[in-house]
């Protein structure tokens, strides 16, 4: 079933860059679909797009049934800084105006479900930036999305700590039935996580290759993974060759 | 340790001044119509003790006033501000003229207009005025400092504008607000004695005043009294207002965190 649909979709800036040009792709319910492509090419902008954040100059962001619930991770973890862990995963539900109480214990399950049981009361600054970042990926979650927008989340992190991120996000993703849409420029990362890459051109961003890949990649060095990534790496390099 | 040598060495300095200004006096007999000594002072100071400390507690009492006054209508300014671009450009240049004139030209205006039957009223409007811009534009800047990412994410989540005002552009702009109330703080006291100045006469009972007044009479030992008052007034002030943003921000904020 089709969760969310982009049909000819354009978009230029007022200062005249265009960043996308006739962007057209489908996402199905409970897909964890990559959106790869080189630095500039309009993947933030296709992300925010989606999330009704901005609106299209040209084409549709259609949803067939009615527009889902949305979370939505940036690259930066985007926390406030006065307020601790508990409270920045409430926001959601406290915009919501959901009780106090049934906000607190909604947020702490989701804190613990990304490791950070115990955090709660710490302030941004006491937490890492591995931490920062599943403070924001709980954040995202608390109001129990059913589309999980995520902008490269794991760029500014090191490469054990993007490892287990990209584990949990597998994990919860089974767990929830979530629908994800995952930038990212790393072809290992959407080789090992996404059922789909979608390849967009330099800018303006189009879609250029559209990958299914194998269900069974049960590790990040499997062979079924390796070949995934040089399958994703030549239709990329095709992409920022043309 | 370094906090207490922020204090000691201040003192010590004072200690050595006042010492050196106390020996200078009497070695060349200055006359104390000209310049007091220091000891003279704090024999004017305790002579004059009730009648000083009621007029310290008037100006106090208008800068207080005018401070509470100033940043209520600051920060509501600067928030109106953020919720109407047009609001900002229609009365931004009139906070700025408010600002660059000097208010010793208006405060005469001012008091004709309230009348010297309210006088009060007069003097904490002229020390409102002199202190209203740090706030402006502190709250402002703030306001408009919010995170674009957070934003949009409230956006997500359908925040009505008051939701974002509360829940993050006023934290946000805590602390360019307690920055501009620091700066207020000092204002409102000045501006205080400035309004008594221009009040003159037999109306205001403020420091000010009794400055003029001992002037007038000679009386330069009272006259250096009222002004370590008003001098002791302001550093009380900011260090209030130092202590305030520190109790708000030092969990937090980079400016109030010591490691
Ligand atoms: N608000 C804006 N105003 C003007 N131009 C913009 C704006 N936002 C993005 N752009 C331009 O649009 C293009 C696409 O930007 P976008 O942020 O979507 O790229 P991206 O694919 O996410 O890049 P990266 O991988 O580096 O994050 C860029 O050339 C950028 O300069
Ligand atoms: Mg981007």
């Amino acid at each position: 079933m089709t969760l969310l649909s982009l049909f000819g979709v354009g978009k230029q800036f007022s200062n005249g860059t265009q960043a996308l040009r006739d962007l057209s792709f489908c996402v199905n319910q409970g897909a964890f679909v990559s959106l790869l492509g080189p630095s500039g090419c309009g993947k933030s902008t296709a992300l925010r797009l989606t999330a009704g954040l901005l609106a299209p100059d040209t084409g549709t962001v259609d949803f067939p049934s009615s527009r889902p619930e949305t979370g939505f991770v940036f690259q930066e973890p985007t926390l406030m800084p006065w307020a601790d862990a508990l409270t920045n995963v409430r926001l959601p539900l406290d915009l919501k105006s959901v009780r106090r109480d049934e906000a607190n214990a909604r947020a702490a399950v989701v804190l613990a479900r990304v490791g950070l049981g115990g955090f709660e009361r710490a302030l941004p600054r006491e937490l890492s930036g591995g931490m920062k970042m599943r403070v924001s990926l709980a954040r995202a979650l608390v109001a129990q999305p059913q589309l999980l927008l995520l902008d490269e989340p794991f760029a500014a992190l090191d490469e054990i700590t993007r490892a287990q991120l990209g584990d949990d996000l597998l994990r919860l993703w089974q767990e929830d039935g979530l629908t994800i849409l995952f930038v990212t420029h790393s072809v290992s990362e959407s080789a090992y996580l996404s059922q789909r890459v979608l390849v967009l051109s330099q800018r303006p961003g189009t879609i250029t290759a559209d990958i299914a890949l194998p269900g069974a990649r049960d590790a990040r060095l499997s062979p079924a993974t390796i070949e995934a990534q040089r399958t994703i790496s030549t239709a990329l390099n095709g992409a920022i060759a043309a | 340790m370094t906090r207490a040598l922020d204090i000691a060495f201040p003192l010590a300095l004072a200690a050595l001044v006042l010492g050196a200004w106390e020996w200078a006096i009497h070695h060349w007999q200055v006359p104390h119509y000209v310049l007091p000594a220091p000891s003279a002072i704090a024999q004017a100071l305790c002579a004059n003790f009730a009648s000083l400390m009621a007029s310290l507690g008037s100006t106090l009492w208008v800068t207080l006033q005018a401070f509470a006054a100033a940043t209520l209508l600051g920060v509501a300014t600067a928030i109106g501000f953020t919720q109407s671009r047009l609001l900002e450009r229609t009365l931004y240049p009139y906070a700025v003229i408010l600002q660059v004139t000097p208010v010793v030209a208006i405060a005469p205006l001012i008091l004709i207009w309230v009348g010297f039957d309210h006088i009060n009223l007069a003097l904490v409007i002229v020390a409102t005025i002199v202190a209203f811009f740090p706030i402006l534009a502190g709250a402002t800047l703030g306001l408009k400092s919010a995170d674009f990412n957070l934003l949009d994410l409230a956006r997500l989540h359908g925040a009505s504008r008051l939701q974002v005002l509360w829940r993050i552009r006023l934290p946000t702009a805590l602390p360019y607000l307690l920055s501009g109330m620091k700066t207020a703080g000092g204002l409102a006291l000045i501006g205080a004695v400035v309004a008594e100045f221009v009040a003159g006469s037999g109306t205001a009972t403020g420091l000010a005043w009794r400055i003029v007044e001992s002037g007038n009479r000679l009386e330069i030992a009272t006259l250096f009294a009222a002004l370590a008052l008003l001098a002791l007034a302001g550093v009380v002030i900011f260090a209030a207002l130092s202590l305030l943003e520190w109790a708000l921000l030092r969990r937090w904020h980079e400016s109030a965190i010591s490691e």
